[in-house]
């Protein structure tokens, strides 16, 4: 945190404090948390696809979201990082378990005849890089964008957390539309229950204030068989 | 600060009797599908008793976002008579048909719910959720036949081609977000009205917003999912669709055009004008085939829509005012119609041929005599309530001169009449094949008669809807 000396950069007042990017030896520190998240984001989506077990690719999966959302976290979006957490790896990444482990798919056949595919993958490939780097080449800066950072960069402004200033404009302007969105929510739910839930009748159900009820006396009964005469 | 919350408070008093029915269908044990059915029926008329409460002044609420006037009560009411009637007639069909499960009441509450967060959308973003609840549940209902491959089928064809038209509608109304900074209906207009020339960004935005918007009132030539949905559906659900989420739908597009969109008519006039020809003349051309009475009634809507589309067209208050009585002269003769389709059924045994209706004029005479006006109506032969509809539509369209879509809208009419008068010919020439089962309740009987009580003597005293519908198109044309 610093103290902004002079002018106004990116709407910050003099003397106000703001986050800033760059300077001081938190910088070190900032640049090596990154490396190792990166790093193990990385590391994590080669094993994604080179997994033997599709249990596992999903698992690294997990590993990729987690790290991904510290690296959000280091660019001071809290709130990204929590949807990530939450939604990714809470919802979408168990749901792939759940299809990879419903489905039962063996790899080994899937992987017969992979390199037939490279040709076509690699043209993909080498069309999605050509255009990124027609459009990296081709990106201009603001020109005043060097003085802009290191004057004002991006800030937290007032000391309001991400989360909180969403909440507060989603909670008062647009209350009706949260509300509304919930209610799409919920016909969603109603709707995938109506067309996939079947009641069963001929199921037998556990009851277990009748498997309690049962005594010694109500279900066991003793015999006297006699030696060679069967029950 | 807390929004003033006195203008939503039909659609306030429909979500929590929605949840409420849903609870109690969840909860309550043996069979729900009717307590609940009923209820949702007495919601829908409690709903519609809340908006009629309103004095009817423009009031905006939510920060802009949600509006009532005139406009909105007037179609408001339409679109909860038409899902109260659908929904009584079809709680008969469904205990006959044993498909009756209690979902089903509550999915068409929330349908009803997003038709009205339609109608008095005020903002773009207030637009695509009201649009999408309703969507969504249309889609679920659409496919509530789930052991019936044809009713699966419609609900998929439905939400794939939705969620295109829901795509559409969103890259519009991105593409005028970015060009005019604002998603609330009153900014927009008032920054459009300030262009000068035009903007060809907000034009593209706007021509995908009709884009989107036209799937969803099944224009031409974006129709194509209309006829198969509405023959795979069951058949109270095709009811439900051919009226209330048109109205919505159509509700929806004449207040957008004329709302913010205003100061560019000149931009989607001609595509409006392009949209209601081609609905009329494949309306009329398409329908001479069929023989299936629930693909007929598709076309015949995709035909109604595109005379509603001349009275957008014009761009007029007298336009809007023609689209208003239209639209609530089809409900009365669409719902007739359907309640005989409804209680069409050869020992116990769903018949949907118009074949079918072979000598009907024999075996039920005064069903025959019904249908008859009813079509009479549909094909807009005076006196019949039908020709007021398209009557008012062309004066508009003759007012501001626009004579050739007139003309289209009458010799298509022409052409159209030629099926309606087809279905007359089979139940009074043909003789009877097989004979039809009595009606499955009393609740379709009763809608029948109301409604062609209402095609055959609106002509006597027409000022009510008439006033009503002009002070409701005004409403939308302050100044």
């Amino acid at each position: 945190m610093r103290r902004i000396a002079e002018g106004k950069a990116g709407g910050v007042a003099p003397g106000q404090e703001c986050f800033i990017i760059g300077g001081g030896e938190g910088v070190v520190v900032h640049a090596v948390v990154f490396y190792v998240f990166a790093a193990i984001a990385i590391a994590g989506a080669v094993q994604v696809i080179s997994a033997r077990n599709p249990v596992h690719s999903v698992l690294f999966l997990v590993l990729v979201f987690f790290n991904a959302a510290g690296l959000f976290l280091l660019l001071g979006a809290e709130f990204l990082a929590m949807i990530l957490v939450i939604v990714y790896v809470g919802a979408v990444a168990v749901l792939f378990l759940f299809v990879v482990m419903m489905l039962d798919i063996n790899t080994l056949r899937l992987r017969e005849g992979f390199l037939q595919y490279l040709p076509l993958g690699g043209l993909v490939g080498v069309i999605l890089l050509a255009e990124l780097t027609a459009v990296i080449g081709g990106w201009v800066f603001v020109p005043d964008v060097e003085e802009a950072l290191q004057t004002g960069g991006t800030a937290a402004m007032s000391g309001i957390t991400n989360t909180e200033a969403l909440g507060r404009v989603l909670y008062t302007d647009y209350v009706y539309l949260f509300q509304a969105s919930g209610l799409v929510l919920l016909v969603a739910m109603v709707g995938s229950i109506m067309l996939t839930l079947r009641t069963r009748p001929d199921v037998r159900r556990q009851i277990i204030a009748r498997q309690l009820e049962r005594t010694k006396a109500n279900s066991l009964k003793v015999r006297k068989v006699p030696t060679g005469g069967g029950v | 600060m807390m929004p003033d919350l006195f203008p939503a408070l039909p659609e306030f008093f429909l979500v929590c009797a929605a949840l409420v029915l849903l609870m109690v269908g969840v909860f309550r044990r043996g069979e729900t599908a009717d307590v609940v059915g009923v209820w949702a029926t007495l919601a829908l008329g409690m709903t519609a008793l809340l908006v009629l409460a309103g004095d009817g002044e423009r009031v905006t609420t939510f920060g802009g976002m949600f509006v009532t006037d005139r406009f909105a009560v007037f179609m408001k009411i339409l679109v909860l008579t038409a899902a109260a009637m659908t929904l009584v007639m079809s709680l008969a069909w469904m205990r006959q048909e044993r498909l009756g499960r209690f979902e089903f009441s509550v999915l068409i509450l929330f349908a009803v719910l997003g038709m009205l967060m339609m109608i008095s959308a005020n903002d773009l973003m207030a637009l695509y959720l009201g649009l999408e609840l309703q969507s969504l549940s249309l889609y679920v209902v659409a496919a509530s036949h789930r052991d019936s491959s044809r009713s699966t089928e419609a609900g998929l064809k439905y939400f794939v081609l939705g969620a295109l038209a829901s795509g559409l509608l969103l890259f519009g109304s991105s593409f005028v977000y970015g060009f005019t900074g604002q998603t609330g209906f009153d900014r927009i207009a008032e920054i459009l009205k300030g262009v000068e020339g035009t903007s060809l960004g907000a034009t593209v935005g706007v021509v995908f917003i009709l884009a989107g918007l036209a799937f969803k009132v099944s224009a031409v030539p974006f129709h194509m999912w209309t006829p198969d949905v509405y023959e795979g559906a069951p058949t109270p659900v095709t009811a439900f669709f051919a009226v209330a989420p048109k109205m919505a739908a159509l509700a929806l597009l004449v207040r957008v055009l004329t709302g913010p969109f205003a100061a560019m008519i000149g931009q989607w006039q001609q595509v409006v004008v392009a949209l209601a020809v081609g609905s009329m003349v494949l309306g009329a051309f398409a329908a001479i085939n069929q023989t299936n009475i629930k693909r007929l009634m598709a076309y015949s809507s995709i035909g109604h829509v595109g005379y509603v589309l001349i009275g957008l067209a014009v761009g007029t208050a007298t336009g809007v005012r023609g689209i208003l009585v239209y639209l609530a002269l089809y409900l009365a003769m669409n719902l007739g119609v359907f309640a005989v389709i409804l209680s069409m059924r050869h020992k116990g045994r769903l018949a949907e041929e118009i074949t079918d209706l072979s000598g009907l004029s024999k075996t039920h005479p005064l069903v025959a005599a019904a249908l008859a006006a009813l079509m009479f109506s549909m094909a807009g032969i005076p006196p019949l309530a039908g020709f007021f509809g398209k009557f008012y539509v062309f004066i508009a369209a003759v007012e501001a001169q626009m004579y050739v879509l007139a003309v289209i809208g009458v010799l298509s009419s022409v052409v159209g009449a030629f099926y309606y008068l087809r279905i007359v010919k089979i139940m009074y020439f043909d003789e009877p094949v097989e004979v039809l089962d009595p009606p499955p309740g009393r609740s379709i009987t009763l809608v029948l008669t109301a409604s062609s009580v209402v095609v055959l003597f609106f002509f006597l005293y027409p000022p009510p809807l008439l006033l009503q519908a002009e002070a409701a198109a005004a409403s939308l044309f302050p100044g």
